[in-house]
């Protein structure tokens, strides 16, 4: 099984525990990651403008990069995952922005969304499956009470991102029971930690962030888990009540699977 | 600074027909960053309707929003209101000499921990 991965800025400096973690877990699997040569990054907010071309040029770059190879392109980064998501989608059905980045471009053949984005927990339910994933355990993370943090960006536009039920998703709580350990439910677990507002108003991003963990406390949990570089920075810097430790996805799914940093 | 926005301009940018809004109020009920807002989701799309471009323009409201899409999401007439708020936000700081930050503010925003994703994130969010 083969994929054409985008790992994006982050996942190269702040978060390279993320990349590593998903990349030797991946290998575990059986799963191949094709690293898109010279990528650019997404610009980790979605233009959401309907005249903005520039700013999707990049998301299409790599689109079609994965489409030349005839494979689907992989995301780890939910901000990424977001982004390539949405802009494919236009790409798809906007044929105003279509022409317009495909004339900016000028690609050997015009890009038109076909390349399928899928996220790396898709990829584990999807392709691999969970009870495969199971069965490669071979260290049960049992005994720990894990919190999934979904956040915004991996569930919402539904329509677009189709990842799982936006309002009572279940992905990674699936994926913490393949992995051992007791998925724990909470109220704000699809809701925004206002990881990309923490720059201008580190107030504002303190209450959700509060909100958020108090009511991953309050349920039990002893970690918190997430896909994105930014919530994973937000969820740990900005919470003043209470403290969880935070970790990527990847990280606990690489030790469930016995790899040795 | 904000006089020279038109209607028309938010409603291209943006895609959205505020028309469609039943007034439920939903949009404001599910936002996240409620309490920090002077003008509300369900504000900034009957005040599009009626024109009232410049109070929304001069507003911190628009550097307010998450664009978490909780309000598009739960919207049950699919008016997308965060796209309005981006509009606006775009329309102000498209402006000559109107960047809400600048690369040379970031420096004293660091921290160790900052992802890239953070200060990529503001650059396109907060200047052009």
């Amino acid at each position: 099984m083969k994929f054409s991965y985008y790992p994006g800025c982050t996942l190269k400096t702040k978060a390279k525990e993320l990349d590593a973690a998903g990349r030797k877990a991946a290998a575990a699997l059986g799963v191949e990651l094709e690293e898109i040569e010279n990528w650019q990054c997404c610009g980790a907010v979605y233009p959401q403008a309907t005249d903005e071309i520039a700013t999707r040029l990049s998301s299409v770059r790599a689109l079609s990069a994965a489409e030349e190879k005839g494979q689907e392109l992989l995301t780890l980064c939910s901000a990424c995952h977001h982004v390539i998501k949405r802009v494919n989608e236009d790409m798809r059905t906007n044929a105003d922005i279509r022409l317009r980045a495909n004339n900016y471009l000028a690609l050997e053949k015009p890009y038109t969304g076909a390349t399928n984005v899928i996220h790396y927990l898709e990829m584990l339910r999807d392709r691999v499956g969970f009870d495969n994933v199971k069965a490669a355990v071979k260290n049960p993370l049992k005994g720990r009470k894990i919190a999934a943090y979904y956040g915004c960006l991996l569930l919402r536009p539904s329509k677009v991102m189709a990842m799982d039920d936006p309002e009572n998703p279940s992905i990674l709580e699936d994926f913490i029971k393949a992995i051992g350990a007791t998925p724990v439910i909470y109220s704000q677990r699809n809701e925004c930690c206002g990881g990309y507002i923490a720059l201008d108003d580190k107030a504002a991003a303190q209450k959700r962030v509060d909100a958020i963990i108090s009511g991953a406390v309050a349920a039990g949990a002893d970690t918190i888990v997430t896909a994105c570089p930014l919530c994973m920075y937000n969820l740990d810097a900005n919470a003043t009540k209470h403290v969880l430790p935070v970790q990527y996805f990847t990280s606990l799914l690489a030790e469930a699977l016995g790899i040795v940093e | 600074m904000s006089g020279n926005i038109c209607t028309e301009d938010i409603l291209r940018i943006s895609g959205v027909n505020p028309r469609k809004c039943m007034q439920c109020g939903k949009c404001s009920g599910t936002c996240p960053n409620f309490d920090e807002m002077e003008y509300h989701p369900h504000q900034f799309v009957s005040m599009v309707r009626k024109g009232q471009i410049d109070k929304l323009a001069a507003s911190k409201s628009i550097y307010k929003c998450l664009s978490c899409f909780a309000c598009v999401e739960r919207c049950p007439r699919n008016v997308e209101p965060a796209k309005l708020i981006e509009a606006v936000r775009l329309a102000v700081i498209r402006q000559q000499g109107m960047d809400y930050m600048r690369p040379d503010d970031i420096p004293a925003l660091l921290d160790d921990k900052l992802p890239q994703q953070a200060i990529v994130s503001a650059m396109r969010k907060y200047r052009k």
